[in-house]
C-alpha cells in the first residue's frame, strides 16, 4: 500500500515537471512573439516610403529618413562578401577535399574558435589595423571586420555541404581522367551548392544585423555614402544611436528601422530555410 | 600525336592540380592566422596600457579618463556576474524546452517548435537591446525590482534603488540570448542517446521523468555542458543588447539593481570618445582580457561537444 503511494507521488511529479518542461517552451516561444510584436507595431506607425528614401535630417529637425544607412548597409554587406566568399570557400574546399586528419582538425578548430570570437573584438581588431594607420574611419575597416565574422561561418558550412555530395561522384569523374581542380569546381562544388548557398545567405542575414564592430569602424555618416575610405552609415548603427538619444522622434526612428532589419534578417532566414527544407524532402 | 598531347595534359592537370590545392591551403592557414593576428595586433596597440598599469588593470576598481587611471575589475566582475545570471536564467528554461522538444512534443510540434526557437537566435542583437530599453527594463523596474527590493531589500542582491537599467536586465536580456543556443545543442545531445538508454530505465519501473534524469541526461551530459559553456561564451562577449540595458555604471556592487558594465559594454560606450594611447590602449587591452576568457570558454566549449559528436559517431 505504501509502495503503490510512492509510485503514484513519483508519477506526479513527473507530470509536474513534464508540464514545467512545456511551459519552458512556451515562454521562450513568448519572448520571441513579444520582441516581435513590439518591433512591428512600433515600426509600422512610423514606417513611410519617405523613411525609405528620404536622408536623415540634423539634430532638431522632425523627420527624415534613413535612406543612406539602408544603403549603407548594402554596401558593407556586399563588401563583406567579396572579402569573405573567396577564403572562406576555399578554407571549406581544403577542408573538405584536400585536407589530411590532422590539418582538418586543425583549421576546423580555428575556424570554430574565430566564430567564437566575440563581434566586438573584431571591430577593435579592425580598427588597430586599418583606421588607426589610416587616421580615419571607413567603410573599407567595417567590411573587413563584418568579413572576419562571415568567413568561419561558410567554411564551416561549405564544408559540411561538400561532404555530403557522394564520392561516387568524384571517383566517376577521376575515372574520366578529369583532373581533382576541374572535378572539384566542375562536379563537387555544384553537386553542393544549394547547401554552400544557404550557409552564405545565413551569414549575411548574421553579418546585416551586426552593430558592434561598426561602432568604431563604419562610424556613421551625415553625409550620405561617399566612398570606401569615408565613414558610413548603417541601419543597425542608427538603430543603436537614435534608441539612445533623447528625442522621442529619433527613437519611434528607430523602432522603425528595426522594423526593417527584421525583414531583412528574418525573410532571409525562413526563406533560406524554406528553400532548403523542400529540397530535403 | 594523340598520345603527347594526352602527357602534357596529364602534367598541366598535375601541376593545376597542385595549384589549386595550394591555394586553397592557402587560404585555410589565412584564416588561421587572423586569430594570431587579433592577437598580436590587440596585443601591439594595448602595450602602453600594459607597459603602465601591468597587473594592477586586472585588480584596479578605479576608471578615471582624466587622470589616466584606467583598472579593469569592475569590468571584469559586470562581465561575470551579468553571464552569471543570464546562465542561471537560461540553463533550465533551455533544458526544459529541449527535453521537450526531444522528448515529449507531438511531431508536429516538435519542427515548428524548434523553427520559432532558432529565429529568436537570428533577431540581431540590437533589436533585442532596444525592445530591452524600451520594453523589459519598464518591467523589471515596477513591478519586479520594487517587489523584490520591499520583500527581500534586507539582502543585498536586493538592495538599493531599483533604477531598471542595471546587472539584473543585462542577466535577463543574456538569457534570452543564450536559450536559443543551449536548447538547439542541448537538443542534438538528447536526441543522440540511444532507446535502448530509455528502454531499460522504463523497464525497471521508472517514471518519464525519472528516465529523463536518471537514464538521458547523465548519458549526454558532456553535451549539455558543451552546450551551456558554449552558451557562456556567447553571453560573456555579447555587447549591443546588454550595452543598452546595463546602465553604464562603473561599480563592483553586490546589488543586481545597481548600473554596472561589462567589459564589451565598456569598450563599446568609450571607444569613440577616447583620446590618448593610454586611454585608448587601456580599452583596447579590456578587449584582450574579454578575447582571452572567450578563447577559453570556447576551447572547453568545443572540446566537451566534440566528444559527444565522436561518441555518437562510434555508437551510430
Amino acid at each position: 500500500m505504501n509502495e503503490l503511494s510512492g509510485y503514484f507521488r513519483r508519477k506526479q511529479f513527473s507530470r509536474l515537471m513534464l508540464v514545467l518542461c512545456g511551459i519552458a517552451t512556451a515562454v521562450v516561444i513568448l519572448v520571441l512573439i513579444f520582441i516581435l510584436g513590439y518591433t512591428l507595431v512600433n515600426g509600422i506607425s512610423y514606417l513611410s516610403l519617405d523613411f525609405i528614401t528620404q536622408p536623415s535630417k540634423p539634430v532638431g529637425e522632425v523627420g527624415g529618413g534613413m535612406r543612406d544607412d539602408i544603403y549603407g548597409t548594402f554596401i558593407l554587406v556586399g563588401l563583406a562578401s567579396i572579402i569573405a566568399l573567396p577564403v572562406g570557400l576555399m578554407a571549406g574546399i581544403f577542408l573538405a577535399e584536400f585536407a589530411g586528419p590532422k590539418a582538418a582538425s586543425a583549421i576546423r578548430f580555428a575556424a570554430d574558435i574565430l566564430a567564437g570570437v566575440p563581434s566586438i573584438i573584431v571591430g577593435v581588431f579592425a580598427y588597430a589595423i586599418l583606421v588607426r594607420p589610416m587616421h580615419t574611419y571607413s567603410a573599407l575597416s567595417a567590411g573587413v571586420a563584418l568579413a572576419i565574422i562571415m568567413i568561419p561561418v561558410v567554411a564551416r558550412t561549405a564544408e559540411e555541404s561538400l561532404r555530403l555530395v557522394p564520392n561516387s561522384q568524384r571517383e566517376a569523374a577521376l575515372a574520366l581522367g578529369i583532373s581533382r581542380w576541374r572535378i572539384t569546381l566542375g562536379v563537387i562544388v555544384p553537386g553542393a551548392v544549394t547547401g554552400i548557398v544557404t550557409g552564405i545567405m545565413l551569414a549575411v542575414a548574421r553579418i546585416a544585423g551586426e552593430t558592434a564592430p561598426l561602432i568604431f569602424t563604419a562610424l556613421g555618416s551625415a553625409f550620405g555614402v561617399q566612398g570606401l575610405a569615408e565613414p558610413i552609415g548603417a541601419l543597425p548603427l542608427q538603430i543603436y544611436r537614435y534608441a539612445l538619444s533623447p528625442y522621442s522622434d529619433w527613437q519611434q526612428q528607430a523602432w522603425a528601422a528595426a522594423f526593417l532589419l527584421i525583414i531583412l534578417v528574418l525573410g532571409i532566414n525562413i526563406s533560406v530555410r524554406l528553400v532548403s527544407s523542400r529540397r530535403q524532402k | 600525336m594523340t598520345v603527347k598531347s594526352n602527357t602534357a595534359s596529364t602534367v598541366w592537370a598535375r601541376v593545376g592540380d597542385k595549384i589549386f590545392s595550394r591555394l586553397t591551403l592557402f587560404f585555410s592557414v589565412l584564416m588561421a592566422a587572423i586569430l594570431i593576428a587579433l592577437l598580436i595586433a590587440l596585443g601591439i596597440d594595448a602595450w602602453p596600457a600594459i607597459q603602465k598599469f601591468g597587473l594592477s588593470f586586472i585588480t584596479s576598481i578605479e576608471w578615471d579618463p582624466v587622470n589616466e587611471v584606467f583598472g579593469a575589475l569592475p569590468a571584469i566582475y559586470g562581465t561575470l556576474l551579468s553571464s552569471l545570471i543570464g546562465l542561471i536564467i537560461a540553463v533550465p528554461i533551455s533544458l526544459g524546452s529541449a527535453i521537450f522538444l526531444s522528448e515529449l512534443a507531438p511531431d508536429w510540434m516538435r519542427r515548428p517548435c524548434s523553427f520559432l526557437i532558432e529565429m529568436l537566435a537570428a533577431i540581431p542583437s540590437v533589436i533585442i537591446g532596444l525592445w530591452g530599453l524600451y520594453v523589459m527594463v519598464p518591467f523589471i523596474r515596477n513591478p519586479i525590482e520594487i517587489w523584490l527590493g520591499s520583500n527581500l531589500g534586507f539582502l543585498p542582491l536586493f538592495s538599493g534603488p531599483p533604477f531598471g537599467v542595471g546587472f539584473l536586465s543585462a542577466g535577463i536580456i543574456l538569457a534570452i540570448m543564450v536559450i536559443p543556443i543551449i536548447t538547439a545543442i542541448s537538443r542534438e545531445a538528447i536526441v543522440a542517446v540511444p532507446v535502448t538508454q530509455r528502454e531499460a530505465m522504463l523497464a525497471l519501473g521508472a517514471t518519464r521523468w525519472e528516465m529523463i534524469t536518471r537514464a538521458v541526461l547523465p548519458y549526454c551530459r558532456s553535451g549539455l555542458m558543451g552546450g551551456v559553456i558554449l552558451g557562456l561564451g556567447r553571453a560573456l562577449g555579447e555587447t549591443m543588447a546588454v550595452t543598452m540595458v546595463i546602465g553604464n555604471g562603473y561599480v563592483l556592487s553586490p546589488s543586481l539593481f545597481s548600473p554596472g558594465a561589462t567589459i564589451a559594454s565598456k569598450v563599446a560606450s568609450e571607444f569613440n570618445e577616447a583620446s590618448g594611447d593610454l586611454y585608448i590602449g587601456s580599452l583596447i587591452e579590456l578587449a584582450l582580457v574579454l578575447f582571452a576568457i572567450t578563447l577559453l570558454v570556447n576551447i572547453i566549449a568545443r572540446l566537451l561537444v566534440w566528444r559527444t559528436v565522436s561518441v555518437r559517431g562510434t555508437g551510430e
